[in-house]
């Protein structure tokens, strides 16, 4: 997918003026966040449980090659295919000549944001093969040509008439004056038309919450059971995942599940948790014939040993973009990528690049309410600073902001010239503010543009300090005005 | 550390106390005192390095934090009067000297011993500043830092609730960021406008006069924006308060002349 | 090279491990012990109050519940479900012999039929594999007797669990399932599909609006069967 991220800037002004969206983000607010702390309320282990699913992860990651190695070896004994892929560019070629080895038409897709990095829906189109997103978010986005604005509900930025709209001009095969008032209305349609693609299937595209090393088995976790249908009815499973999904037994799947959907919606667990091992077996009913995985590298690698490890723990909840003020103030699409908020931000540099992600790592006050609601307890402020500092050594930081910081820290490490240059500084300030503040001051612009600036109150401590008296006589000094 | 003796205290006034509202420096210093410890105010002290640390400057915030380490590492306790300066020195510090045989264990020490001060007076000495006169209906916001950082959350509401006078009520959005975060307020001044609305807005909501932190940045920013708007919403730093200093101006507001 | 070395190359080099072999029979036993981990105490309860908390928690989202005495009450409950639904009088059951085998001509109209689930299928009743107490969740394994298309096709899915096989935890299902594929000597470490159900389908993804019946079925409705196995 292209990115948008070098523009983080106008895309965040945008967003702050784009009324449907600042409705739809207003109500996340009180959505999953208040959700959330309901669900961990109910579950008194849930702080237990994300160091466990932490440790988990963490353990994983320390062998991460001899679990993928186990994790193969089980698949191909159930009777499925492991692709092993580098780029984005390999996965895509290992889509492509799986469908087209099969003859297939028609591929139906569960939400996979791996599928999304990898652009493989314009690559089948290309190469005249359809790809129809059944998720119902992601089906929506579909018809509008747009990319997810959220991890896990990936048309969130949009209202219902924006939806009944995309859904008038895509369907036209039905009733012109047919009412899609309701939500209902538009659900019942979107089930309708996509029952069709499900059944004509021939391929199903999936991605993968978790894989497990113990059984070779790809965990898929839906409401809508999308997924289920995905994988279950068309004659080729193919499930595309990155290479840090693995986990290495059934138990530890099942852990990280109980931490996954209470911090993702405040659910105890998604309405369809789905464990897939292989293709049909030999007297099963139904299923697909062909399994295969598709592994992905992608940049994973090389996050391995680095200072981004520990962002390889991601379950992807999505509970810190729910939580984080930049994130509720403009939205996914503003990141101009795939991913978004706390963790697209970490990951995104990682992916594409940090030149072309250079904001994104900035564009955050490290509040830290992130890190206090991941389930991996995946340090989020830290790497974020982590990216800044190697932009700052990358001297990809704009030149005035390191002047001024360079200029600052300067007199930082001098003390007298320090004490000299803040008390002329407050004897100047104090000369022009009119009543105690200022509306507008020339190179503090970024701040007096949206706030009043107070002004210095009088001579700086330390000097009032030091020339008056101390202690409780102080208080009495303040309040007639011998010192400030 | 002995207890029977008076404890020797390093008071870091914090860049934002020395220039913009040195009241809050000597209402820390009274607080101190009140609770039985000595206080110095070493004229050495600048900054403790957050502007850096934050911009990825790693080099000169470790030039600084050695600076501050060398400046106070004597005293019995550094006290701060800031979640975020706080929070800099006693949780980062020891980051930024991790790999480092020399300053590592002196980056820890002077950690172990800094605390905030609302913190230090409750979490350490364990006492109730003498009695404060307050009238009014106040609502704390919590700063990022001191309440992610260094788990100040009770403490400050059990003094401001001591205090006579004073009615206490909870903002919806407490814990959330005003928006400030050092200098993204100027790189990214929408979306730090779009934040300091929501919580000025949360302010307004809670029916307080008063909005009060242990901050001088956050309430800046939150002040600055109340003003803007023109909100009449008072903001004062949580020591004004407790060492019953609060009838000076509030921030933003003209200071008499003598 | 092949992109398995590749990838597993970089790893290696980037994990720096000193001792390969140590790992690698860390790794074995890791797996083959498959250690429960924390275990919630909230389903650890005596098997009536089990069956409560399963109700309580498969309500909760929005799931029906009736109790029955036996399988034998099975096609009259099912009757029941359609009537007071206004459901036509057609069902696909799972081809399990516990299924096929009841006197389902208790209700001579309904019009049975058995087999995998297909597109215009209204009302599905398949058996569940057991239940899991915690959460009021439904554990459906694939099978020759138990198609998986019949969990989600359907508009209205009916599941039949027995009660002493509503467990506290999703471990001791697991246990289970190992169990039964040692059992049956499957191939395959676990059937192709298990499912957990937990309610109805549902999404949120208009407006953040609660709707059930996105793609799976719009109503759940479970069956508790108190019976021994045969």
């Amino acid at each position: 997918m292209q990115s948008t991220s070098p523009n983080f800037k106008q895309n965040a002004k945008d967003a702050l003026k784009d009324d449907p969206l600042q409705a739809a983000l207003g109500k996340l607010t009180n959505g999953f966040p208040i959700r959330r702390l309901e669900a961990a309320a109910r579950l008194p282990e849930f702080e237990d449980l994300r160091d466990a699913a932490r440790d988990i992860k963490t353990h994983v990651l320390e062998n991460l090659d001899l679990y993928l190695e186990a994790y193969e070896e089980k698949v191909i004994e159930s009777g499925g295919h492991v692709h092993w892929c580098q780029t984005a560019q390999d996965a895509r070629e290992t889509i492509l000549k799986i469908c087209k080895d099969a003859n297939a038409k028609t591929v139906t897709k569960s939400k996979s944001m791996i599928s999304e990095e990898i652009a493989v829906n314009a690559f089948l189109e290309e190469n005249g093969i359809e790809p129809v997103e059944t998720d119902l978010g992601e089906y929506i986005i579909q018809l509008r040509d747009e990319p997810p604005s959220h991890i896990i509900a990936p048309a969130i930025h949009l209202s219902k008439e924006q939806v009944a709209d995309t859904f008038r001009e895509a369907h036209d095969d039905l009733d012109q004056d047919r009412s899609l008032e309701e939500p209902r209305a538009l659900l019942e349609e979107a089930r309708a038309k996509l029952r069709t693609k499900f059944l004509g299937a021939d391929v199903g595209l999936t991605g993968a919450n978790m894989l497990i090393a113990e059984t070779g088995t790809n965990v898929l976790v839906t409401n809508e059971g999308n997924a289920d249908l995905t994988n279950n009815l068309p004659r080729i499973h193919i499930v595309i995942a990155s290479i840090e999904k693995i986990v290495p037994t059934l138990e530890d799947a099942t852990t990280i599940l109980r931490v996954l959907a209470r911090s993702a919606t405040g659910q105890d667990i998604s309405v369809y948790t789905t464990f897939c091992t292989g293709p049909r077996q030999a007297k099963d009913l139904d299923g697909p014939e062909e399994y295969h995985v598709v592994l992905l590298d992608n940049g994973r690698t090389d996050m391995i040993g680095s200072e981004f490890h520990e962002m390889l723990r991601c379950i992807r909840c999505g509970a810190c973009l729910n939580h984080c003020p930049v994130y509720k103030s403009v939205g996914g699409h503003a990141y101009g990528w795939v991913y978004s908020g706390p963790m697209g931000a970490v990951l995104i540099p990682n992916l594409i690049g940090m030149e072309e992600a250079q904001h994104l790592p900035h564009a955050s006050t490290l509040c830290g309410k992130c890190e206090s609601v991941c389930p991996m307890r995946i340090p989020l402020p830290k790497m974020l600073r982590k990216w800044r500092e190697k932009q700052f050594k990358a001297e990809i930081t704009a030149k005035t902001a390191r002047w001024a910081l360079k200029g600052w820290a300067w007199l930082a490490k001098n003390p007298k010239l320090y004490r000299m240059t803040m008390n002329l500084g407050v004897a100047v300030l104090g000369q022009f503010a009119p009543r105690g503040r200022f509306k507008s001051l020339p190179l503090a612009k970024g701040w007096t543009s949206k706030r009043d600036l107070a002004s210095p109150a009088g001579d700086t401590f330390l000097t009032q300090y030091h020339n008056g008296p101390r202690g409780d006589q102080s208080g009495d000094l303040i309040r007639r005005g011998k010192i400030r | 550390m002995s207890h029977d003796a008076s404890p020797r205290v390093g008071l870091f006034a914090t860049c934002l106390v020395d220039l913009m509202r040195p009241a809050v420096g000597f209402a820390s210093v009274k607080l101190l005192e009140d609770a039985g410890c000595v206080v110095e105010v070493p004229m050495a002290q600048t900054c403790c390095g957050q502007p850096a640390f934050n911009s990825g400057d790693t080099e000169d915030s470790q030039d600084i934090a050695r600076q501050v380490i060398t400046t106070f590492e004597t005293y019995d306790y550094v006290i701060v009067p800031s979640g975020s300066c706080g929070g800099m020195i006693k949780c980062h510090y020891p980051e930024l000297f991790e790999d480092d045989q020399d300053w590592a264990p002196r980056a820890k020490a002077m950690a172990d011993k800094t605390y905030e001060l609302i913190s230090f007076l409750i979490d350490i000495l364990n006492v109730s500043p003498n009695a404060a006169q307050f009238d009014g209906t106040v609502t704390y916001h919590d700063s990022c830092s001191g309440l992610r950082e260094l788990e100040i959350k009770d403490q400050p509401r059990k003094l401001l609730n001591n205090v006579s006078g004073l009615t206490l009520v909870e903002g919806k959005e407490a814990e959330t960021c005003c928006g400030f975060g050092g200098l993204f307020c100027v790189k990214y001044p929408d979306i730090s406008e779009k934040m300091v609305d929501a919580k000025v807005d949360d302010i307004v909501a809670s029916g307080a006069d008063t909005v009060v932190a242990g901050d001088l940045g956050c309430l800046m920013n939150i002040s600055g924006r109340m003003q803007r708007r023109g909100i009449d919403i008072k903001a004062r730093h949580t020591a004004e308060i407790l060492a019953d200093m609060a009838d000076i101006p509030a921030i933003g507001e003209p200071v008499d002349e003598v | 090279m092949s992109g398995k070395a590749l990838i597993l190359g970089k790893i290696k080099s980037n994990l720096n491990r000193s001792d390969d072999l140590k790992s690698r029979a860390e790794i074995k036993n890791r797996i083959q012990a498959h250690a429960k981990g924390l275990i919630p105490k909230r389903g650890e309860l005596p098997q009536a109050q089990r069956v409560a908390l399963f109700c309580k928690e498969a309500q909760r989202v929005d799931a029906s519940i009736s109790e029955l005495n036996g399988f034998n009450e099975i096609p009259a409950a099912v009757s029941d479900y359609l009537r007071d639904h206004q459901l036509p009088a057609k069902v696909k059951i799972a081809p399990h012999k516990e299924l096929v085998d009841l006197d389902w001509d208790v209700n001579t109209s309904l019009m049975v039929e058995q087999g995998r689930g297909v597109g215009d299928d209204g009302v599905s009743v398949s058996l569940a594999f057991g239940g899991v107490a915690e959460t009021g969740t439904l554990v459906m394994a694939s099978g020759p007797e138990t198609p998986t298309s019949l969990n989600f096709l359907p508009l209205d899915h009916i599941v039949v669990v027995r009660a002493n096989e509503i467990a506290g935890n999703y471990e001791d299902i697991w246990a289970r399932i190992r169990e039964h594929q040692a059992r049956t000597n499957a191939e395959s470490a676990l059937p192709r599909t298990v499912n957990w159900i937990t309610g109805p389908s549902r999404t949120a993804d208009i407006e953040q609006t609660l709707l059930l019946g996105a793609h799976g079925p719009q109503r759940l409705h479970i069956l508790i069967v108190s019976e021994a196995p045969q």
